[in-house]
């Protein structure tokens, strides 16, 4: 009797467990809005800066005086992280149009369903997206055929570097190779007597603010898989030699730990203490947003801009850089999503807006018509990035299924590489690519 | 009339004793409704999930053993992180357990400014986690922290504290060590019920310091130990906000939107398990493999709290 009744509980409780996890499912949206009705749209961005902040809330004013019958409520600072989560859980909270600096995770927007395909809005609206956007911009916003987001501005890095220090240790201008930038990198550091860093020439350290390995990286054009989605890293000599180039850069300039130990001295990347504007580092790479940073907090030294050096064995393709960008879509879950689209449709299409936008928050706009504005601003700093958007060269990384998450393991892999911790790289590199393919095996559906 | 089988109750009895059952299961019912709804409705859901590969938009889809095998022979973190929560099982906790009752004997001893003394001992454990681990990252910079000048001053080589793969577990121990204040308050209140008679026997006998505590007070405080050490391992099992704070902020990793922060800066050394639950079910969506962990992690605890109450952790007579 007692047993009978024990085993009436755990069945009638592993019931209940297997019925409530059925109910674990998101709110799904609809496109069967009406966007000519009133209607108030929650907008999630990113950006945090005041005037990056003034920037978003100015075109947002201009979208509504176009529609007076939407408005729209602006949420910033919204990380990657959070979008994710409010999408999943669902509920009349939730975003209607979102956006994401990190465009590696526009794979896993894309299969998930979490951002909802865009083309069939395109289609109705009549956007030829293939007229609007440079085809580069569009590989990093679509994954395996489906578009389920739109390039909102871009982003190139280039090599930042300090024209007074170049002019004081007799460089006459930026390096173009990466035996150039070696080189340049040794005569540009200063050491105290007791051996510490007054400045560090080239700083190629992975965890150092913007200097992801991809980022570095994106010099040689790596390829990360082949046709069938299988990392490829080992099976690439370029993989190698990128990393005897960061290698040889952290040996000509006192070794890691030395400049490991200086980097924990430096400040936060995003405020006055900025290792590069304390001219702590004469060269760095970065994005075409520290320029206006530079010019805000007036740097006490000359500084220009160039595109990053590339290998010695390619030199045909310098004018290359690392891009990646800001992209915006529309939540699975949103129930007014041809109103979201007229938002997305305006940020991302309008060329006026695009390129008032761009000038405002120093970044490289993301249509062909924008890039060609005349408006657009004539700074030439930020004209190198335009540039280096535009070379054929450049490229973003690849989307994958598993969003940022082989990104992650080759940072991990190459925090490993500088410290000197894999004494057998290629073996290193299998291992990883066998972890990576594991990852995102794990990640399909 | 019928006669009743032998041995069985008769019908008054048995109705008063169902009644007395339902009773009891009627005093009982908040704590049940409360266990089934938090705990056990959520760990037969944490069962059924690491089963499925669900990314909590997709409907889930059953596929047998693959979140197991991905976790236990696929992860390349999962071996880094079992080392890191085990290294911190043993050597947190033993050094907290030891530390706690150092101090708590320390203040029981002291007559004057008694108070100011366990107030000071006290207060580090009411600071927050978060702003403590903050603090801790600013004091033990490699660059700039005061720590590390003073050490320089005095000619002692400085470590590089939590941005030093060896050194970031022992950082987060020393962390750990300055918010001693609640087992300090727990021994405390044990060591000053060890009754004073015990100890003027003792004296009597001609015990000495160390004869009196092994022979008075350690018997007096064993079950308070025992308990020390079962919460720390618990607890140290779950070890997750101090680890994930200190290696965020001691990376510099700049942390906003587009910033991708994984934890266990540097080299994986602060990795624990928890934070790669985390990881896997918030930041990778991976839910079923994060229930898996989950799941391993659960029973690597209910392993060792048996193992600790069935042993006594050797403090214990097996009878007491």
């Amino acid at each position: 009797m007692r047993s009978y009744t024990l085993k009436s509980c755990a069945i009638g409780l592993c019931a209940l467990g297997l019925l409530l996890s059925g109910c674990a499912r998101p709110s799904i949206g609809s496109d069967r809005d009406d966007p000519t009705k009133p209607v108030t749209l929650t907008f999630w961005h990113g950006w945090s800066q005041p005037d990056e902040v003034k920037a978003i809330d100015d075109s947002i004013a201009r979208f509504e005086k176009l529609h007076p019958n939407i408005r729209v409520k602006t949420v910033a600072d919204v990380t990657d992280e959070t979008v994710n989560q409010a999408l999943r859980a669902g509920g009349d909270e939730a975003p209607d149009v979102v956006s994401s600096f990190t465009t590696s995770n526009v794979g896993q927007y894309c299969s998930s369903g979490m951002w909802a395909d865009l083309d069939p809005f395109m289609k109705r609206t009549g956007v030829d997206k293939a007229k609007v956007f440079p085809k580069s911009l569009l590989a990093y916003t679509r994954y395996k055929g489906k578009q389920c987001a739109l390039p909102l501005l871009a982003d190139a890095y280039g090599l930042y570097y300090n024209k007074d220090a170049f002019k004081e240790a007799g460089i006459p201008r930026p390096p173009r190779t990466m035996s150039e930038l070696k080189r340049d990198a040794v005569k540009l550091t200063r050491r105290t007597r007791d051996g510490s860093y007054t400045r560090v020439g080239f700083m190629p350290d992975f965890r150092l603010y913007q200097n992801s390995p991809d980022r570095l990286f994106a010099q040689w054009g790596p390829a990360y898989f082949d046709r069938h989605g299988k990392a490829q890293l080992a099976g690439d000599p370029r993989t190698r030699q990128f990393f005897a180039t960061a290698r040889g850069l952290i040996a000509a300039q006192g070794g890691y730990a030395a400049l490991e130990r200086f980097r924990t001295r430096f400040g936060d990347e995003m405020s006055s203490q900025n290792a590069f504007l304390k001219q702590q580092l004469a060269m760095h790479m970065d994005g075409e947003w520290r320029g206006l940073m530079l010019k805000q907090h007036k740097a006490p030294f000359a500084w220009g801009a160039a595109p990053m050096p590339v290998p010695d064995d390619r030199a045909d393709t310098y004018g290359r850089g690392y891009l990646t960008g800001t992209v915006a879509g529309i939540a699975h879950s949103s129930r007014h999503q041809n109103a979201a689209w007229e938002l997305v449709k305006f940020l991302t299409v309008d060329t006026d807006q695009v390129v008032r936008f761009a000038n405002a928050i120093h970044n490289v706009p993301s249509t062909l018509a924008a890039l060609k504005s005349p408006r657009l601003d004539t700074d030439p700093a930020f004209r190198t990035f335009v540039q280096i958007a535009g070379n054929p060269h450049s490229a973003a990384i690849p989307p994958s299924d598993n969003g940022a998450q082989y990104i992650t393991a080759l940072q991990d892999f190459s925090y490993a590489v500088e410290a000197g911790k894999v004494p057998d790289l290629d073996r290193g590199l299998r291992d990883l690519d066998a972890g990576i393919d594991a990852d995102n095996l794990q990640s399909e559906n | 009339m019928a006669h009743l089988p032998a041995g069985a109750p008769a019908p008054a009895l048995r109705r008063k004793r169902r009644r007395e059952r339902l009773r009891t299961l009627g005093f009982l019912s908040p704590w049940l409704i409360g266990f089934c709804a938090f705990f056990g409705y959520p760990l037969l859901a944490t069962v059924f999930f690491s089963f499925l590969h669900y990314n909590q938009i997709e409907p889930p889809v059953f596929v047998g053993l693959r979140n197991w095998t991905y976790v236990l022979t696929q992860m390349p973190l999962f071996g880094p992180a079992l080392g890191n929560t085990l290294w911190l099982v043993v050597v947190m906790v033993a050094l907290r357990v030891v530390f706690g009752l150092g101090i708590g004997m320390l203040v029981t001893k002291i007559k004057t400014g008694a108070g100011f003394f366990r107030t000071a001992f006290y207060l580090p454990y009411l600071a927050p986690p978060v702003a403590a681990t903050v603090a801790f990252v600013f004091l033990l910079n490699p660059g700039t922290g005061p720590v590390n000048e003073v050490l320089g001053a005095l000619g002692i080589p400085a470590p590089s504290w939590f941005n030093d793969p060896h050194w970031a577990k022992p950082s987060l121990v020393l962390l750990s060590l300055w918010g001693i204040g609640d087992l300090m308050v727990i021994f405390m209140a044990a060591l000053l019920d060890v009754p004073k008679e015990q100890y003027e026997a003792a004296e009597l006998d001609g015990a000495g310091a160390w004869g009196r505590f092994r022979y008075v007070t350690w018997p007096s405080i064993t079950p308070i130990v025992l308990f020390a050490v079962i919460t720390g391992v618990v607890q140290t099992m779950q070890y997750y906000t101090q680890a994930l704070v200190a290696g965020k902020l001691a990376s510099g990793v700049t942390i906003g939107p587009g910033s991708v922060i994984q934890p266990g800066y540097p080299d994986h050394s602060t990795l624990t398990v928890p934070q790669l639950v985390y990881s896997l079910g918030f930041q990778n969506f991976n839910t079923g493999a994060a229930c898996a962990l989950s799941l391993v992690l659960f029973v690597l605890a209910m392993a060792a709290t048996s193992l600790l109450m069935r042993g006594r952790a050797g403090l214990l007579p097996a009878e007491d």
